[in-house]
């Protein structure tokens, strides 16, 4: 049992990762907390429910899919709502109001064009059954979740840290103005980062969205407000601290149901997260001075 | 001043006129007039527009055989729109304006909760299809029901699922977050406890979850016969498909949030063993019921629901009262004379043998009368519901 606990709680944990991550990237580059990510990631997982069901995309398609097309919608969010707000200077609670009106827009819209009660992805797109490894019971997906988060973060890590865009990321996220006297263009990076970002939680969508077998209008919400959690506790923008807190989170899920009682679930949980943040009150990788990329 | 005087004038003019019309066309139709009052518009109108179809087919075929006695029924229905006001507004006026022997609805608990205690207070019988919440029937002795609650249900189903996949002792799922889900959660906890059915572990999960494998793992090892599921179809598919991935086999026995055939769509592949009770179903092939599922579906060319069962039973155990009463013409007389004779009314119709149960107030006196039936439980198989006895 104890095998099985610590298995779920690393893919329930990845599961968190991967919403944080595209979430904490747009955090560290443009400054903002962006809170329509929960309802870009539902867009995502509907986008590749419609390529499936309407233009029988296979999987692989619908996720390429569900990528480019929430990332449209975060570059569209970045160039008519966010851009304006950072042209007028206006002050950081702005934009995270601004967010939250896109957040309820997109969640009424995607209920007015497909419903309120819950869909799913067709069960034949994956093997639903579960492997048996060393006693522990493992579906494809939670090793493809595992798998994709490390896989995320390991790239989004090297072309931050070791690439010509990554150096200028960082110097945009130090000061936008610097960067721009110092010849990066600004502008076309937000862009990037907006695209990659929205993309990034539509995939999460779509995978979660196949983990939990419930599409909703809403089902962005808990996810949103666990994400916001998770990178608090990684430390602002930092991508290596939200896959390590979404971890932290996932395992504190799991065994406190599993030795504690589910009743204590989130009093549990959320306990732990509030003991690590007054020990660290940035985060577990941020720092006191400087906002990290 | 004037021109409101004026205006007064002549709505009274209007509503003089329309009481007239109203009560000559009504003299030379029918000689019972029966009260509806449903939701017709707004959020609950689709079960209200099936409660009203039930009842007029009920109608059409109690007339087409004579009547009751020779005398023929006529509906006078209002839109109470699923609202505590609107459906005061409806009973006051099929009460006080339209005269009617007796009533049914309103469609939703809330509902009857405000306007029963008018009826009661006009010693009137009002008569519920659909309102399952407690302390409906509790309001006095002129409010009745056939709707079963869930309080009814649940130890049935229980019993049942234990009888006949020999359960032993139950695991607990459900969701602490939600008034639905907690409170079918309290009704299954006292049914266990009354059957002296050992509990495993009781677990519970919140609105939203995705995972639910933690929860799953540990029910697993307390090694249950069945897993009791009180959740809305919304985490409660999820809940049956990891279960089954983690290679918990066992049946879930599910409360009224499981009752719906999207389970076959949500929980493809693992949809199979789950229990769930319901006044009627369609699988249900007695005459009475084949009957009522052939005549709605060629008037109403779709196919019925709990809701239109239940309201087309109402209609003819009325009728039955309404046989036993001899009409003098005095209408507070012959709305008592309804009331005496209801509670003893037995039929078998479209949910099966029924019965009225008196039930008490809180003080201990005798109030109202709830449904006495036995609901069906059935199991999932494939993409059907399949009955057990």
């Amino acid at each position: 049992m104890l095998e099985q606990q610590l298995f779920n709680a690393l893919s329930l944990g990845c599961v968190y990762a991967l919403f944080a991550l595209g979430f904490t990237l747009v955090f560290g580059v443009l400054g903002v907390i962006n809170l329509s990510q929960g309802a870009i990631f539902m867009v995502g997982a509907y986008a590749a429910l419609t390529a499936i069901t309407q233009l029988h995309a296979p999987l692989w398609a619908a996720i390429l899919f569900a990528f480019v097309f929430s990332g449209t919608v975060g570059l569209l969010i970045d160039r008519i709502v966010l851009k304006p707000l950072r042209k007028r200077d206006a002050p950081h609670l702005i934009p995270m109001i601004a967010t939250i009106g896109l957040g309820l827009a997109m969640n009424s819209l995607v209920q007015g064009l497909f419903g309120a009660e819950n869909q799913r992805f067709p069960s034949e797109i994956l093997p639903q059954d579960s492997l048996q490894i060393a006693g522990v019971s493992v579906t494809v997906l939670e090793l493809g979740i595992i798998l994709v988060s490390f896989v995320l973060m390991t790239v989004l890590m090297i072309t931050l840290k070791k690439t010509q865009l990554g150096r200028a990321l960082r110097a945009i996220a130090e000061s936008p103005k610097a960067a721009r006297l110092l010849g990066i263009n600004v502008e076309g990076l937000f862009m990037l980062t907006s695209f990659a970002a929205a993309g990034l939680g539509g995939i999460s969508g779509v995978l979660i969205g196949l983990y939990s077998n419930a599409l909703f209008p809403l089902m962005g919400q808990p996810m949103l407000h666990k994400g916001i959690a998770v990178i608090i506790l990684g430390g602002m923008g930092d991508i290596r601290g939200a896959m390590l807190a979404g971890l932290f989170l996932g395992f504190a899920e799991v065994l406190s149901v599993a030795y504690i009682g589910s009743n204590m679930r989130d009093a549990v949980a959320f306990g732990l997260l509030f003991l690590v943040l007054l020990v660290r009150p940035k985060g577990l990788f941020g720092s006191v001075q400087e906002r990290k990329v | 001043m004037n021109q409101i005087h004026g205006l007064a004038r002549i709505s009274c003019l209007a509503i003089a006129a329309a009481t007239a019309l109203g009560v000559a066309s009504a003299a030379q139709a029918a000689d019972i007039r029966i009260g509806v009052a449903e939701a017709l518009s707004g959020g609950a109108a689709q079960y209200g527009i099936s409660i009203r179809n039930g009842f007029q087919l009920a109608v059409e075929e109690i007339n087409a055989a004579g009547g009751v006695n020779g005398n023929k029924i006529e509906l006078v229905i209002e839109d109470e729109q699923g609202k505590k006001e609107e459906a005061i507004n409806a009973f006051k006026k099929l009460i006080f304006q339209d005269k009617a022997l007796m009533l049914f609805g309103p469609t939703l608990s809330n509902s009857a909760q405000a306007a029963d205690p008018i009826a009661q207070a006009s010693k009137i019988v009002v008569f519920g299809t659909s309102n399952t919440a407690d302390g409906i029937t509790t309001i006095g002795d002129h409010v009745f029901r056939n709707s079963v609650t869930e309080a009814d249900v649940l130890p049935v189903t229980i019993k049942t699922a234990a009888r006949v996949a020999n359960i032993k002792k139950v695991a607990v799922l459900y969701g602490n977050d939600d008034v639905f889900t907690k409170s079918g959660y309290d009704n299954f906890k006292k049914a266990l406890d009354d059957q002296k059915m050992p509990i495993t572990t009781t677990e519970t999960f919140a609105k939203g979850d995705v995972d639910f494998k933690a929860q799953l793992t540990k029910i697993k090892a307390t090694n249950p016969d069945a897993i009791v599921l009180s959740a809305l179809l919304a985490e409660g598919a999820p809940i049956m498909v990891q279960a089954r991935q983690l290679g918990l086999t066992v049946p879930f026995i599910g409360g009224n949030g499981m009752n719906s055939v999207k389970v076959f769509d949500l929980a493809k592949g693992a949809s199979d063993g789950l229990w769930v009770g319901s006044p009627w179903s369609i699988e249900n092939r007695t005459p009475q019921n084949n009957g009522f599922i052939v005549a709605y579906t060629k008037k109403y060319s779709s196919a019925p629901d709990q809701f239109a069962a239940q309201a087309y039973d109402a209609m003819h155990i009325a009728t039955e009262a309404l046989k036993k009463v001899k009409l003098s013409g005095d209408l507070a007389k012959d709305r008592e004379a309804v009331q005496a004779a209801l509670p003893a009314v037995k039929w078998t119709g479209a949910t099966g043998a029924f019965s009225f149960r008196r039930v008490n107030d809180k003080s201990g006196k005798p109030a109202g009368y709830d449904a006495n039936q036995v609901p069906i439980v059935s199991t999932t198989r494939g993409k059907n519901y399949e009955i057990e006895k």
